[in-house]
């Protein structure tokens, strides 16, 4: 009776991938609006009116904060601890609004799935693009604390810097910071979004309240340890530095 | 039956994608021990639970990425088909 169940849908209504809307020329080549764009537009849309929402509440914030006042010092205070804590009282300050705003997109992004939308996240261009900032600002903010000699010394590191063997090896980890942190947020949030496709595709007749478990499982606390460990390392790799020697 | 050379890559696709997934054992292991670290250190000292917590899941969140390659490996030989000429 199982393998009823389960040949009865067959395998033609899994459906995970990405799809294209309407495709366009751009210098010769065929780029697509995807389900993705309409994705990340539609979660832009609503973190855009939250923030219109708490502005204007915040023009009129009282000294004792009530309702939604509470809940915008909250998130604020929360974000603020979480970037303090961990890049320093130097660094801190500097980066608290590009940390933030990342922990929030890429949050809302991973919890979309809940929503019936296919998480942007789940997309190796959106990832990519949100490791590629981390990278530059890695290199960024090292090119302006560091000197070259440092940087040289860095690059050079188990040997003495006169001998520049273990250059190449260093070069390849510096390279596999943005894959790594790009792959994990996307293959975790893709598993959730697959092993759901697959739940709903294969078990329809017998998907009816218990997938809210995987949900918030999958969705809910995965997207948001993959949010915490992206802003962390984002974060750690950033305030290395601005240590002190 | 006539079995041709697009078949047998498929079929020795699949065979792959099963074999790549394997790559999941390490990372049981490993976030098995930093749990059981972590349950250790809570039993010593209870008060630094929350500390504990997320240094745990920071780490296993880590640890987990060399699983997730191989379930890459397995997703791109699955879907996308990339040997398939």
């Amino acid at each position: 009776m199982e393998s009823a169940i389960l040949m009865e849908t067959s395998a033609d209504n899994i459906d995970f991938m990405i799809h294209g809307i309407f495709s366009y020329e751009l210098f010769g080549h065929e780029v697509w609006i995807t389900t993705s764009h309409v994705c990340i537009l539609i979660i832009m849309l609503v973190i855009l009116t939250f923030a219109v929402i708490a502005n204007r509440k915040l023009k009129h914030a009282s000294e004792v904060p009530d309702g939604f006042q509470n809940v915008i010092e909250l998130i604020v205070e929360k974000l603020d601890g979480m970037v303090m804590g961990t890049m320093g009282p130097k660094a801190g300050p500097k980066f608290v609004n590009y940390i933030s705003t990342v922990f929030i997109f890429i949050l809302m992004s991973n919890i979309s799935g809940l929503f019936g939308l296919r998480p942007p996240t789940a997309d190796y261009g959106t990832t990519l693009a949100l490791a590629l900032i981390t990278f530059v600002l890695i290199h960024f903010t090292k090119i302006k604390n560091r000197s070259a000699k440092f940087i040289w010394e860095d690059l050079c590191s188990p040997l003495p810097p006169w001998l520049p063997l273990w250059v190449p090896i260093n070069l390849i980890s510096i390279i596999a910071v943005p894959i790594s942190l790009s792959l994990r947020l996307f293959a975790n949030v893709l598993s959730g979004t697959v092993m759901m496709a697959l739940v709903y595709g294969l078990l329809s007749k017998i998907a009816i309240i218990w997938p809210a478990a995987l949900h918030v499982y999958f969705d809910l606390f995965s997207g948001a340890i993959q949010t915490y460990v992206f802003c962390m390392l984002t974060m750690t790799y950033i305030g290395q530095n601005y240590e002190e020697v | 039956m006539n079995i041709t050379g697009t078949d047998l890559i498929l079929a020795c696709s699949a065979i792959g994608a099963g074999l790549a997934v394997i790559a999941g054992i390490g990372p049981g292991i490993g976030q098995g021990i930093a749990a059981g670290y972590a349950a250790n250190a809570v039993g010593r000292n209870p008060g630094a639970k929350g500390d504990i917590m997320s240094t745990m899941l920071l780490g296993q969140a880590v640890a987990e990425t060399t699983g997730l390659y191989g379930l890459l490996v397995a997703m791109l030989l699955m879907f996308v088909k990339p040997l398939v000429p």
